[in-house]
């Protein structure tokens, strides 16, 4: 076997895009698409891609997914729904990588920590600010150490759905707490805002870092054009927007005062693969999603081999 | 006789731009005092991006808010302790603090064509059991008629009045008028507004609303406040007077809190130059104004171009870290036109 099955439940938007993306890989092979909704119209493109999909929700997943051959479940749905799924999926003996900001399981950010959590049951993918910001974190904090890493996460209005919406406090906590917990900074602060413009902004990510004060500042700015590189690996459409920026303070920040601070200012475009292009915040996401989906595929398929 | 409407003193809040967050406990307990003994019935204390607000992206606070809410809740005699609090910026739970503190009215900012990202905060603050206000900031980028649509799903959160809040001091008088006609016909709760004066109009405008129903009107001592300043509380209390409008405000005391008190604390006088001005002409969200200054000398850009710059990129009240993306474009397309030259 080459391929590891999988499916999607989930079938708006983002659980379309990532339907398109899947298409292309060559380790996961989506075996169908699950939703709540008969008249859906991402079902309906699911089953013009030859796809099977049901619209009885997750219990049509759990009776057939063996015969499917179905081992890796993305959940596109919303944080309550998941919360549901998640311990039908594990019980099932199914890896659920979730979309959502249910945060059942750990986090996994894919140039951070994508290896750590290959065997888990359940991983989820924090925020599309999370996947923004917690590499360039990261990237400063294996130079020097961080003691407050602060980011501001700007999407367009259009592309901020209803879930969005209603959880923008746990946005910003998830994500902080994603600064913390994975990219090592000793405090994380995350700030969201919508923008109206028309035509709609691409997704922006400003990412601020305090430094201590032997800050090596090159090995810093090379650090970050580095993981940039990196994370574009997988999200073509992410860049910076200007070389890191230093800026003398002194700033008191939470974790005391601080006399210098490092700036990235980055662009998220997206592939457009079914979302339009400045919905970088949701295809951060789904690039996300298939690559540590591919990861869990690959590990698999090695301990199958090697079996 | 009792006043028709509520006024709402932001010197400690809107005034915190104007100060870079820099205000102390000793200007809180003075400003408080001072405001509290001229009647003022509503003031305001929170970082100028509101609660949670100290960041690299809108500048660390000199002391912590909670701090300077304590003192005010201690310092005030009569009148009630309000927030600020921004979605996206602040959280809900931040509300549980400040309640504990003393504080029981909550105003909870949006952009104004995002209301429905605060039903969970205007939520929270109704069952602590404070006023819950909507602001919809940048009001001048919606029609009145689109206005109301965002106001009424406020006032479906539970809001007990939603502002038209002039966060670029851009409206003109009509402008305003229309906007509160508006809202005040079509909502049950309470309509409020919140003026600039970079087109030194915030006076005008509040005096417009007055007469178009409002029954929350905000203004600061000496117009301390975000770009060129806010409505001057002491000159709109006069000109109330003057016009036979009950404020509940003592004229004299009001023009000593702002002379004596709060003059004093003053960098530099709030007055519409150039770039206070193009704030209003531009629709710049007001308290990018000091962040602009500082990143056009580091880049060596115009003031006056980068601020038209920023509204041409219809920016949103937060989006101080575009300021230096912007001005780095500027300044990076000159560096290359000069090459070329």
């Amino acid at each position: 076997m080459t391929t590891v099955g999988c499916s999607i439940i989930g079938s708006g938007n983002i659980g379309s895009d990532l339907m398109y993306k899947l298409q292309g890989s060559s380790t996961l092979d989506l075996k169908a698409v699950v939703g709540i909704d008969p008249t859906s119209e991402g079902l309906a493109r699911a089953r013009s891609l030859g796809l099977r999909t049901s619209h009885d929700g997750i219990s049509w997943l759990l009776e057939r997914h063996a015969d499917l051959g179905v081992q890796i479940v993305f959940d596109a749905t919303s944080a309550k729904v998941h919360a549901r799924h998640a311990p039908l999926l594990e019980q099932a003996g199914l890896t659920a990588i979730d979309l959502t900001p249910a945060a059942r399981g750990p986090a996994v950010v894919p140039t951070v920590n994508l290896g750590v959590h290959v065997d888990a049951s359940n991983v989820n993918l924090i925020t599309c600010g999370g996947q923004a910001t917690i590499p360039i974190v990261a990237a400063v904090s294996r130079v020097c150490p961080v003691p407050y890493a602060e980011i501001v996460s700007t999407v367009a209005s259009v592309s901020a759905g209803p879930g969005t919406r209603s959880n923008i406090d746990e946005f910003t906590r998830a994500t902080a707490s994603g600064l913390e917990s994975l990219a090592g900074a000793a405090c994380g602060k995350a700030i969201i805002l919508l923008n109206p413009a028309d035509p709609p902004i691409l997704m922006r990510n400003t990412v601020y870092c305090g430094l201590p004060d032997d800050a090596d500042l090159d090995l810093i700015r090379r650090s970050i054009e580095e993981m940039v590189q990196d994370v574009a690996a997988y999200v073509p459409g992410y860049r910076l927007r200007a070389a890191p920026i230093f800026d003398e303070g002194p700033y008191v920040t939470p974790s005391g005062p601080v006399s210098t601070r490092v700036t990235a200012l980055l662009e998220v475009e997206g592939a457009g693969d079914y979302l339009p292009t400045y919905a970088g915040n949701l295809d951060i996401m789904t690039a996300c999603a298939v690559r540590v989906g591919e990861l869990v595929a690959q590990s698999r398929l090695t301990t199958e081999v090697s079996a | 006789m009792s006043a028709r409407f509520t006024l709402v003193d932001s010197t400690l809040r809107d005034g915190s731009h104007a100060v870079s967050h820099q205000f102390t406990e000793a200007h809180v307990r003075d400003v408080v005092r001072a405001l509290d003994a001229a009647g003022v019935p509503v003031i305001e204390v929170s970082h100028g991006d509101g609660l949670g607000g100290a960041s690299f992206n809108y500048g660390f606070a000199a002391v912590d808010e909670r701090t300077l809410l304590e003192v005010a809740a201690e310092a005030l005699d009569q009148a009630e302790l309000a927030v600020l609090l921004i979605p996206g910026i602040g959280v809900a739970e931040d509300l549980h603090d400040v309640r504990d503190i003393g504080a029981t009215v909550a105003r909870i900012a949006t952009q104004c064509t995002e209301a429905d990202i605060a039903e969970q905060h205007i939520g929270v603050a109704k069952d602590l059991g404070m006023t819950a206000v909507g602001f919809l900031m940048m009001a001048h980028m919606l029609e009145p008629q689109e206005l109301l649509e965002q106001a009424k799903r406020m006032e479906s959160y539970g809001a007990d009045a939603v502002y038209v809040t002039d966060s670029a001091g851009a409206l003109t008088i009509d402008g305003v008028r229309a906007r509160v006609g508006t809202l005040a016909a079509g909502l049950s709760c309470g309509v409020g507004v919140h003026a600039h004066n970079n087109l030194q109009l915030a006076v005008a405008n509040s005096l417009a609303a007055l007469e178009e129903g409002a029954d929350w009107i905000d203004a600061c001592a000496r117009g301390l406040g975000a770009g060129a300043g806010n409505t001057p509380m002491e000159v709109l209390v006069a000109t109330c007077d003057k016009l036979n409008i009950v404020t509940g405000v003592d004229t004299f005391k009001i023009m000593e809190v702002a002379e004596e008190i709060v003059a004093p604390i003053m960098e530099r006088p709030q007055i519409v130059d150039r770039a206070g001005l193009l704030l209003g002409y531009a629709g710049v969200y007001s308290s990018f104004l000091l962040h602009a200054e500082r990143a056009a000398e580091r880049f060596r850009v115009d003031l006056a171009e980068l601020l038209i710059e920023l509204g041409n990129r219809k920016l949103v009240g937060g989006q101080e870290d575009m300021i230096v993306d912007v001005a780095a474009g500027l300044a990076t397309a000159s560096a290359a036109a000069q090459h070329t030259g």
